[in-house]
């Protein structure tokens, strides 16, 4: 009777050890690596806005503070987007014939909203709020990035619960004085220990995030 | 010359025929395999129930299991659409056949693995016939039991990350303090080590089957899984050290899977739940259970393919006296039970026992006694024990008992709360009742296409005992 499998079946099956746990594994693996990628997070995806607004020109070269225009972020649960009027009021004033700007003249004559697109869009079972967070000391730039160097907004980071639940469970990496939230080149002091400090700030503001299921998800 | 052929026999297997030997010179004991057979015969008997024709019965029999597999289908999917409110459950019993039934499958899984684990270091030769198809046995019930929890947790596709901790986006971890959690790893180590230990000793009987196949495809498919396996000295000294290995990572097993699902209860609060007599009151269920299950498999098995020379009236003794006495620490058991609840002066306790014997399930808890406590105490007499009709019956009412005593644990501690105002009943609805017989149906199905395919007795095991056999009819009477 002829041999039933050639001479290279053991070298077949060996090699299927391998490459069936490389699949197994990788497969896995690059799964993990797409859930955390910005194709899944949207991290770092700039969204077409109806005018191209520029958070780098106006607050970095003109030096505008983020409240100005985010008028309900240390009251309410939502920072607020400013009314056109708010352009309005420098823009009646200069590039006031900016083709660019015909987006905010034409709200402002027909008396309806710019349509902004949302880049900080979470999902509608995630309660929460912008009030406590900045009373308790979070900086803007923790959670919305550079700001100040983006000519068109971008979402900074992933948004992905195990980033809201980092700074919930370690706030002391994160807080910083209440004084400094809307400054985006605050830094600790490089000859004090940061998370010392934040400590002590954890104290001091009586900081006790929850990571309870009921916190966020109510 | 074909290598499966071959039977070296191994040391360990060697000292184990001897020490048969001396067993088998005492007159009382029945024999391990029946007169007149050697090696060749003994391979040709248990390969042809795969290479023969298949029976006209054995294609009856996989169609009804199949339907009712198909009707088990049919109830998951009814109930992934519809939610898990289909089923019974509600406050105050959230946890009805759910449970019931895992516990009962994955109990009946134990046998097969004291059989090929705790048996087979104990030298015990009787082990030998009815090893290879208890694995399988445990193997299927293991998947039996695995669909409960899943099913029950209503979204079996998000269940992925409540019972596995691996890292996610979500930075959530099982709750490692719940024996919930416990059991997952529990019998997911089970099915692994079972599945391993099962395969490992198939490999030789499959090279055998390799080589005895006619079909050039089959014996590709038996070659293929009999990993290149040639019976040579060095393959047969791995081969033992792997078998006695798993052995020893299963023995522990047997103990410890029914003692984590007994946590399952005994770390909950609750009155006929929190119990320290759990862990060993659930092991010896289970073994219990497990052995009446092999024995209603291995009864009509051995009448239908005629394997009564292989699993003789000395197999279906031994395991009616593993019957009886796993049967007796379960009695015990319940004594124990009824015994605490009135030593431990706690008027929850008390009212706990009263309400099993007297309450509304009062019916489930004397029946279960009935069955699990009088039923076995028949296998004292020697002739029912060697009875094989008697075995059956036996095995019958101590299966359903098992099943009553889980209902008994689960409910009747449930359906009285603590506050009169949450008491409330439990009845399985008809899905419930089609999803546990639908497994059946599954287990079945799988055990049916099993012992089509593969060989459900050691080949090369049976052979280590046949010499013993010899020697007994060549023994003058009277003994060695």
């Amino acid at each position: 009777m002829a041999q039933l499998f050639s001479r290279g079946a053991n070298a077949f099956a060996r090699s299927s050890l391998i490459v069936g746990i490389s699949l197994a594994v990788g497969t896995l693996l690059l799964a993990m690596k797409l859930d955390r990628s910005p194709a899944q997070t949207d991290e770092g995806v700039v969204l077409a806005q109806p005018v191209p607004f520029s958070h780098d020109h106006h607050t970095a070269v003109l030096g505008i503070s983020c409240g100005y225009c985010h008028t309900s972020v240390e009251k309410s649960a939502f920072a607020g987007l400013p009314p056109t009027q708010t352009c309005m009021n420098c823009h009646k004033q200069i590039w006031k014939d900016s083709p660019m700007l015909e987006p905010v003249r034409a709200s402002f004559r027909d008396n309806e909203p710019i349509q902004w697109n949302r880049v900080y869009d979470l999902p509608d079972f995630v309660y929460f709020n912008h009030s406590i967070h900045v009373a308790k000391g979070v900086g803007c730039e923790t959670c919305h990035g550079p700001v100040n160097e983006m000519p068109l907004l971008y979402q900074a980071v992933s948004l992905q619960m195990n980033w809201c639940l980092d700074c919930h469970r370690n706030p002391e990496k994160y807080v910083r004085p209440k004084d400094e939230v809307y400054n985006m080149d605050w830094e600790w002091d490089p000859s004090l220990d940061p998370i010392e400090e934040g400590l002590k700030l954890v104290q001091e503001y009586d900081i006790k995030p929850q990571d309870t299921c009921s916190t966020c998800h109510r | 010359m074909a290598f499966g052929e071959q039977s070296p026999v191994g040391k360990g297997a060697r000292a184990q025929a001897s020490k048969t030997q001396a067993q088998m010179a005492k007159p009382p004991e029945l024999p391990l395999v029946g007169a007149g057979h050697d090696n060749k015969s003994v391979t040709e008997e248990i390969s042809g129930v795969v290479f023969g024709k298949t029976p006209l019965w054995w294609f009856g029999a996989l169609a009804v299991s199949g339907a009712v597999m198909v009707m088990m289908l049919y109830a998951i999917i009814y109930l992934l659409f519809t939610g898990t409110g289909v089923w019974g459950l509600n406050i105050p019993v959230g946890w009805g056949f759910a449970i019931i039934n895992f516990v009962w499958w994955i109990g009946i899984g134990h046998a097969g693995t004291l059989i090929s684990a705790i048996l087979l270091l104990l030298n015990q030769s009787w082990r030998t016939s009815i090893n290879r198809f208890a694995e399988a046995m445990t193997l299927f019930a293991v998947a039996c039991a695995g669909l409960f929890p899943i099913l029950h947790t209503g979204r079996p596709w998000l269940a992925v990350y409540w019972l596995l901790p691996y890292p996610n986006t979500m930075g959530l971890w099982p709750q490692f303090r719940s024996p919930l959690i416990w059991d997952v790893f529990a019998v997911s180590t089970y099915f692994t080590i079972s599945l391993l230990f099962w395969y490992v000793g198939l490999v030789p009987d499959l090279a055998a089957m390799r080589d005895r196949a006619k079909n050039r495809l089959a014996a590709k498919v038996y070659g293929v899984f009999s990993l290149g396996w040639r019976g040579s000295a060095a393959h047969w000294h791995n081969y033992e050290s792997l078998y006695l290995l798993l052995a020893g990572i299963s023995t522990p097993l047997v103990l410890s899977v029914h003692t984590v699902v007994s946590f399952d209860f005994s770390v909950g609060q609750l009155p006929g739940w929190h119990a320290t007599i759990f862990p060993p009151y659930f092991v010896a269920g289970a073994i219990y259970a497990g052995f009446a299950m092999v024995l209603l498999l291995a009864i009509p098995l051995r009448v239908m393919f005629k394997l009564q020379d292989f699993i003789t009236l000395r197999h279906l003794e031994n395991m009616g006296k593993v019957t009886l006495a796993t049967g007796m620490i379960v009695a015990y058991g319940y004594l124990v039970e009824v015994f605490m609840a009135f030593y431990s002066g706690n008027q929850y306790e008390a009212f706990m026992i009263l309400n099993r014997i007297t309450g509304p399930y009062q019916v489930q808890w004397w029946l279960l006694l009935l069955c699990n406590a009088l039923a076995p105490q028949v296998l004292w007499v020697k002739s029912w024990r060697r009875s094989p009709l008697v075995l059956f019956l036996v095995s019958i009412v101590v299966s359903i008992g098992m099943w009553l005593e889980r209902f008994i644990i689960v409910v009747t501690s449930l359906h009285r709360d603590f506050l009169p105002s949450s008491w409330g009943m439990y009845a399985g609805t008809k899905w419930d009742w089609a999803l546990y017989i639908g497994t059946m149906g599954m287990f079945l199905t799988l055990f049916f296409l099993f012992i089509r395919f593969v060989p459900m007795i050691s080949i090369f095991e049976m052979r280590t005992i046949v010499p013993d056999r010899k020697n007994l009819d060549e023994a003058p009477k009277g003994g060695a």
